[in-house]
């Protein structure tokens, strides 16, 4: 049978513990339910492979949060992370985080994942943010998912490779019962019960269409089209603060991290075109963002990470590191434009929007336990509401998901579905391939991700909101009454864009329903331009009621770590001030 | 409403006389995150079948033979 032909099938298969994605969180959350009970089923469902798949597919430069005793505290940690995100975190979860974080370093070492150590045989931890020190490279960061797959391999956790999956079952009392998946090369569907399911599906990464024009070329592993987010919602889940987006500064056209994070240490900076820096500290943040965008607009642009004032051997030492991990293409891309760093500066731009609590604030809620709204539903990782949480995160916060899951299943049975709903959703997945004539997804795709950059990309406008609104609804109704599928392949794509589409819709949802100004460029709404925390100091969360989307505030928690007065607005002042 | 093939020069290239996969070898297929690459019909050789690509590298890190070469997309080249 050739791949990618439609093959009609259903099956089902039952485990205690489901996780969906093998990225980052997935595979970390996954060992750790088996460890937790050895005797348990678990499953690691992956839409890819899980050998390479997810935003560490070619390994990570290094730890961007790393709290390590000496260098820094959990306290300090909690504290900064609060402010980055102007307040509207619970730092219950973030101060979890930063106290659990050391021992998952630990674990990695164990693994044979290194860490740069200074001659005391410390760890090597550089400053990037702008109060603490968390960052840490690591020497041999393009082996991590080879030596978390070994980990997999050795506690006999069930892998299953290119399986999408589509919706969540649940309960008529409301508990998680399962998921429903599909084949990504033969349309097969498989039905997977479980006492409890982890999400670790990544970022809304192809959600704004990138300036290049190639879908593909997004920031974010394209694989990551939101899945997650669409899955959580359907299922009833709340989703947090989404009109917190994800925006970063890229290298122009490649629109991959040039990365300060790697060079800053070194002594690289942000600079514009006059060679002066404007921004205070290269960590990103909303703040940071926006002045990285006002300087683009303001005739002083275009903006450039400063490296050629660095010794030859210090920008081969960069180069080393940027051409081998993350995005080892990076050196491919400069050779192509005969950019060497020791003479010229890398042209920098903004990415498109998304979502990804990695580097926002923007996910599926979840507490400091990585449950979200739904029984015996967790989330983790890039789509999971802990900020700024990046890799390190993810690590720590599937470790968390998996362990307390496998305490969900050990202490329940499984939920009872009802049969029709899937039923329902074979009869939703499948309908693009039942159609003779129609839209192809790339097309449906391509327009709604354009819409998103024409309508929902910040400075974010009331009417621009309404008029992009109408725009994506009638993209709807094309993608739900024409939209066909030729192959199994086509049809994956047809299913990522129902992704993209709800994302788009939640998108614009919440950041209507946030009225005032917040977290500089991810939430700058030209209406409302002050920050209002008489009236916005809470979270926002989106759901699903009856049927329709909605939106609530929700108080933030009290801190842990309280924050003086004068220490509230220290990421509000990113732009450097000429002084006398 | 008739659809049409549409042009696009893909990144990804396949040296035959290295590829292997005429002996079984399905290695960048297995670990492409966007599952673009295909073994053909015509020439059992790996080749690039969908231009969705994340230039990200795992097809020629991989490939057991050095066969595999990830060009930079024209688009954002």
């Amino acid at each position: 049978m050739a791949l990618d032909q439609i093959v009609d099938g259903l099956s089902e298969v039952s485990c205690d513990v489901l996780v969906i994605g093998g990225g980052t969180a997935g595979p970390m959350a996954a060992l750790k339910a088996k460890l937790k009970n050895p005797k348990a089923n678990v499953v690691l469902l992956e839409k890819a492979n899980v050998k390479r798949s997810g935003a560490i597919s070619m390994g990570m430069d290094g730890l961007n949060n790393a709290v390590i005793p000496g260098y820094a505290t959990p306290e300090q940690y909690t504290k900064e992370i609060t402010i980055a995100n102007d307040g509207i975190v619970d730092q219950k979860a973030v101060y979890k985080y930063a106290q659990n974080c050391y021992k998952i370093i630990e674990e990695l070492d164990s693994f044979g994942i290194r860490f740069l150590k200074n001659e005391n045989g410390d760890y090597a931890v550089k400053k990037v943010h702008h109060i603490g020190t968390y960052v840490l490279p690591m020497p041999n960061g393009e082996t991590v998912k080879k030596a978390l797959y070994r980990q997999l391999r050795r506690a006999r956790i069930l892998i299953s490779n290119r399986y999408m999956a589509t919706r969540l079952l649940k309960s008529s009392d409301g508990r998680i019962a399962g998921a429903v998946s599909v084949n990504t090369r033969t349309a097969e569907m498989l039905v997977i019960k479980a006492k409890a399911v982890i999400l670790c599906m990544g970022a809304a990464g192809r959600l704004g269409l990138p300036t290049s024009g190639y879908m593909f070329g997004t920031y974010e592993n394209a694989a990551n089209s939101g899945d997650g987010y669409a899955m959580a919602y359907h299922a009833g889940a709340a989703l947090a603060n989404l009109e917190c987006f994800q925006i970063n500064p890229l290298i122009k056209d490649y629109n991959g991290p040039a990365c300060a994070y790697v060079a800053g240490p070194f002594g690289a900076y942000t600079a514009n075109n006059e060679g002066s820096r404007f921004i205070e500290c290269d960590y990103w943040s909303g703040q940071m963002m926006l002045e990285f965008y006002n300087e683009l607009l303001s005739g002083k642009g275009p903006v450039f990470l400063q490296l050629k004032h660095l010794h030859p051997d210090t920008i081969s030492e960069i180069e080393s590191t940027l051409h081998k991990v993350e995005r080892p293409t990076r050196g491919l891309f400069q050779q192509g434009r005969g950019v060497d760093y020791r003479s010229e500066s890398i042209e920098m731009h903004i990415s498109e929007i998304g979502f990804c609590s990695g580097h926002s604030a923007s996910g599926v809620f979840v507490d400091d336990n990585a449950r979200t709204t739904v029984p015996g539903l967790y989330a983790a990782g890039d789509m999971a509401s802990v900020p700024h949480n990046y890799m390190l995160g993810a690590f720590t916060n599937g470790s968390v998901a998996g362990i307390d899951a496998m305490e969900f299943a050990d202490s329940h049975d499984f939920a009872e579905f009802d049969a029709a709903d899937v039923a329902m959703e074979r009869d939703r997945v499948m309908t693009p391939t039942k159609r003779e004539d129609g839209i192809p997804p790339n097309q449906v795709e391509y327009k709604t991700r354009r819409l998103v950059n024409d309508y929902l990309q910040p400075p974010k406008v009331t009417r621009k909101y309404e008029l992009g609104m109408r725009r994506l609804a009638e993209a709807r109704e094309d993608m739900q009454e024409r939209m066909i599928a030729r192959n199994a392949h086509e049809l994956l794509r047809a299913l990522e864009v129902q992704s993209i589409m709800d994302c788009a819709d939640m998108a614009a949802h919440a950041s209507l329903y946030r009225e005032e100004s917040r977290w500089g460029l991810y939430h700058w709404r030209t209406d409302f331009p002050e920050k209002d925390n008489e009236n916005w100091f809470c979270h926002t969360l989106l759901s699903k009621q009856d049927g329709k989307m909605t939106s609530a505030k929700r108080a933030v928690e009290p801190y842990v770590v309280p924050i003086a007065d004068d220490e509230k607005d220290l990421y509000d002042k990113q732009r450097i001030r000429a002084s006398a | 409403m008739p659809l049409a093939s549409y042009q696009t020069s893909v990144p990804v290239v396949v040296d035959d006389a290295k590829c292997i996969a005429d002996k079984g070898c399905t290695v960048c297929v297995d670990v492409c995150p966007l599952d673009v690459l295909r073994i053909s019909d015509m020439t059992n050789k790996a080749y690039m079948a969908y231009d969705e690509c994340w230039y990200c590298m795992p097809c020629e890190a991989d490939c057991p033979t050095g066969a595999v070469t990830v060009n930079i997309p024209y688009l954002l080249r």
